[in-house]
């Protein structure tokens, strides 16, 4: 069937305003977070619901057309890029909160709702969805279901499948899945792990109910600056070793520090090597007693900690952090945000590594991460219109998520492996585990229609790749043949 | 401690390659729940012992058949635990069934499930490849999430030879206090505190009496059981006898259900055990007979082979994905649906 007339079918079951056409038009959709990246979609479709889901996805599975599904595109991995020959099915109108159960203390909502509206949408029942990626203010939650999204607190209250109970999910052979409930327990697979994190490989979501929790009784927040990037690495370590489980603990070095403080005035010390921002929760004898034990590890630590004295100056501290990204918008043209996650133990020996591959680079790296969890955010800071740089800050990047997979960690912990990671996936996954996934994708969407080519690299790009990067005079796939 | 996994993985390459099945099995402290039975036993007893395990990252690394009662006395000398608190029947039990079983314990709602805690697992799947999944880092979003979908699999997916699992600082005081009531107020009651910010880490309504636990500061602990009026101390021995089932409401021949049921319902029953803040409901009588009270669900545990599968429209999925893993059924065959 040639285009024209599967973009009549589509006319047929849309409303008007509801499917967009024309290079033109299609522009606002052709990148994510991930701007360095942009695709044109060959027609983007906006449903209103369930059953434009569904037919969509009928007249694409009939005419062979591969489907992107975006949230907000607020992604940082490109997961959300749209295929030329693709459409892209926002779902950004689908943002309805279809219920609040108070007993249950679950909210049920479509996938285009706003992580922080459900929060919002609560709060006068002193209840809130823990989750909260810095995008919170515009992400959605079908977004943070695609990306198994975290945020600032998810050391202690965990990640989008730690607070999903349940979803509901399109596959593109046209079936619907009721996935989990409100009780605790699944029956049979867990299908929610399975689908949290998938990057819309697998179906599309149309409803999530998440769990909601009551607010904490108590914050504080403890602002603890250290001469040396070393004691705030161990501080952090023997924070968690001291039985403290912190709401909160997030790091900045002295770059990160030094913008934040001339773009929000947050007070941070600006003479400081690294800072820790530590936030803890809960009743006021535990935050009491928690931050009494934190005080005393940070200063064995040699750190001078300040404690928020009040709600502004906590807000005000956060503010800093929270600023953060936008604070190096005023110092650099450019910047490239990585994400990788290592284990706590291995904090400032990466944060040194990663000083000394900067230099080699001649390149700035400003790091402003949640160290709690030990997921890295270097952002590299560079110029596109200076000729090379973009490419230096891409070489600079690979090597830092390589060094994460070689400490034992991660090439991604929040973000998604997208079109950004498909590279660095070939270190750390064997080919026959990344055949297990192509296994596992091919059980649920047997076309390979759904966002094809994302998350999972295929061997032969691995193969591809290994020519480029030898390490060690080993090849990484030595089972593969080369091209 | 013994690294058995290379064994392993031969043993799955050949039965594969014999046409063979294979039945996995830990310490067969839950073998009344499944029919593990293959022409083969593969047994993880070979491959047991921690492999790593340092308190400040909160995670510990142990192999298939480490009994969690070794896995736990480790923790707890160094003043962690493990948050989901697997069930212990008969006072055995490794880490690879107890994830395999996705079996949680008392403090289930408040400190996470077995699914929860698990950030990576190495498996054999059914083409007899070792396999690494997840890692030992608190969040991974590298490839999709295997490490979590062997968690209740039941062996059907692979042999689980290691996992990573998040695990939890030992609080420093807990108390349990108990109150007398009927199974109703104790509902009423699960519900009502739901919704308040209270350091409770386990709740057990059974013959009349409401248990509940709290854990944390003493200061805290105190203050919550002023606002929750409970007055009167209970014995902490509890906790074990219902996660183990050691507890009398256990015993007998009579067919034991579980009925998981939704957050904030209203179910009550005089004869039941009620735990998990109401969320998890134990019978003494047939699955089918507890009915699909309330939009939760039934599963015969014991008196019967349990039917765990639900035929709704993932069926079709699960078999592919089982597939997928396994593509000729060489695990568990006892277990298929």
């Amino acid at each position: 069937m040639s285009n024209d007339a599967v973009l009549e079918q589509l006319r047929r079951c849309l409303p008007a305003s509801s499917l967009i056409t024309g290079e033109h038009a299609v522009r606002p959709f052709e990148t994510d977070g991930l701007t360095a990246i942009r695709e044109r979609p060959w027609a983007v479709a906006l449903p209103d619901d369930v059953e434009q889901v569904r037919a969509v996805l009928r007249i694409c599975r009939q005419n062979d057309v591969p489907v992107v599904t975006r949230g907000a595109g607020t992604g940082l991995s490109g997961g959300a890029r749209p295929l030329r020959n693709g459409l892209l099915l926002a779902m950004t109108k689908m943002n309805r909160i279809k219920e609040v159960d108070l007993d249950a203390c679950t909210a049920t909502v479509e996938p285009g709702v706003t992580n922080l509206s459900i929060s919002q949408a609560v709060r006068q029942h002193n209840l809130y969805y823990a989750p909260d990626p810095s995008s919170q203010i515009a992400c959605s939650i079908g977004g943070n279901v695609a990306e198994n999204s975290g945020g600032v607190h998810c050391l202690k209250y965990g990640l989008t499948v730690h607070n999903v109970l349940g979803l509901r999910i399109e596959t593109f052979e046209g079936d619907e899945l009721v996935l989990g409930s409100k009780c605790l327990e699944q029956a049979g697979l867990d299908w929610l792990a399975v689908m949290i994190g998938s990057e819309g490989m697998l179906g599309v979501v149309t409803e999530v109910t998440v769990k909601l929790l009551p607010l904490p009784e108590a914050k504080r927040v403890l602002l603890a600056s250290f001469r040396a990037v070393q004691d705030a690495g161990d501080a952090v370590g023997a924070i968690i070793a001291a039985g403290i489980v912190p709401a909160g603990l997030e790091m900045m070095d002295s770059p990160a520090i030094r913008a934040a403080e001339d773009f929000a005035a947050a007070g941070y010390p600006r003479d400081a090597a690294a800072i820790l921002l530590c936030e803890l929760d809960g009743t006021e004898e535990e935050v009491e007693a928690d931050a009494r034990r934190m005080q005393a590890v940070l200063a064995a630590h040699r750190a001078d900690v300040r404690v928020a004295s009040d709600e502004a100056e906590r807000e005000r501290l956060w503010k800093g952090r929270k600023s953060a990204f936008p604070a190096m918008g005023r110092i650099a043209p450019d910047y490239y945000c990585m994400d990788g996650t290592i284990p706590r133990r291995a904090l400032a020996e990466v944060l040194g590594a990663i000083a000394a591959f900067a230099s080699e680079y001649q390149l700035r790296v400003a790091n402003v991460f949640h160290a709690g969890d030990g997921n890295l955010h270097p952002l590299i800071l560079y110029d596109a219109n200076q000729p090379g740089e973009l490419h230096r800050a891409e070489e600079l990047g690979r090597r830092i998520l390589g060094l994460c997979v070689q400490v034992g960690g991660t090439v991604t912990g929040e973000h998604g492996v997208g079109v950004e990671k498909l590279d660095p996936m070939c270190e750390q996954f064997t080919a026959a585990e990344l055949a297990q996934f192509h296994r596992l994708k091919a059980a649920l969407d047997p076309a390979g229609l759904m966002n094809p080519g994302k998350a999972i690299p295929t061997l032969a790009h691995c193969a591809e790749l290994g020519g480029m990067h030898v390490h060690g005079g080993r090849l990484p796939h030595p089972e593969l043949e080369r091209l | 401690m013994h690294d058995g996994a290379e064994a392993l993985r031969i043993l799955v390459a050949q039965c594969r390659r014999e046409a063979r099945s294979i039945g996995i099995v830990g310490h067969d402290s839950k073998g009344f729940l499944d029919d593990a039975a293959g022409d083969v036993r593969l047994d993880t007893a070979s491959h047991a012992g921690i492999v790593d395990y340092r308190p400040e990252e909160l995670v510990v690394t142990a192999r298939a058949g480490t009994p969690l009662a070794e896995l736990t006395q480790a923790l707890a000398e160094r003043g962690q635990l493990l948050p989901f608190d697997p069930p212990r029947y008969g006072h055995a039990g490794t880490l690879g069934g107890a994830i395999a079983s996705g079996l949680s314990g008392p403090a289930r709602p408040w400190r996470g499930s077995v699914r929860d805690a698990v950030l990576g697992v190495e498996i054999v799947n059914g083409l007899g490849e070792r396999l690494r999944f997840g890692g030992s880092v608190m969040k991974n979003v590298a490839g999709y999430d295997v490490s979590r979908l062997m968690v209740g699999a039941r062996g059907r997916l692979g042999v689980i030879l290691s996992a990573s699992v998040r695990v939890a600082p030992r609080p420093p005081a807990e108390a349990t206090l108990r109150l007398s009531c009927t199974a109703a107020r104790a509902s009423e009651l699960c519900r009502r505190w739901a919704r308040l910010p209270l350091p409770i880490t386990a709740t057990c309504w059974v013959d009349d009496v409401l248990h509940v636990r709290l854990s944390g500061s003493k200061a805290g602990i105190v203050s919550a059981q002023a606002s929750m009026q409970l007055h009167e101390t209970g014995d902490a021995a509890v906790w074990a006898q219902v996660r183990d089932h050691d507890h009398p409401f256990f015993a007998g021949d009579a067919p034991l259900t579980r009925l998981s049921l939704p957050r904030g319902n209203r179910f009550a029953a005089a004869d039941v055990l009620l735990e998990w803040g109401g969320c998890q409901a134990w019978l003494r009588r047939a699955a089918h007979e507890a009915g699909a009270a309330q939009d939760g669900f039934a599963t015969a545990f014991r008196g019967r082979r349990a039917q765990h599968e639900p035929l709704d429209g993932t069926a079709k999925y699960a078999r592919r994905v089982q597939q997928a893993f396994d593509p000729e059924g060489v695990f568990n065959p006892g277990l298929a649906t």
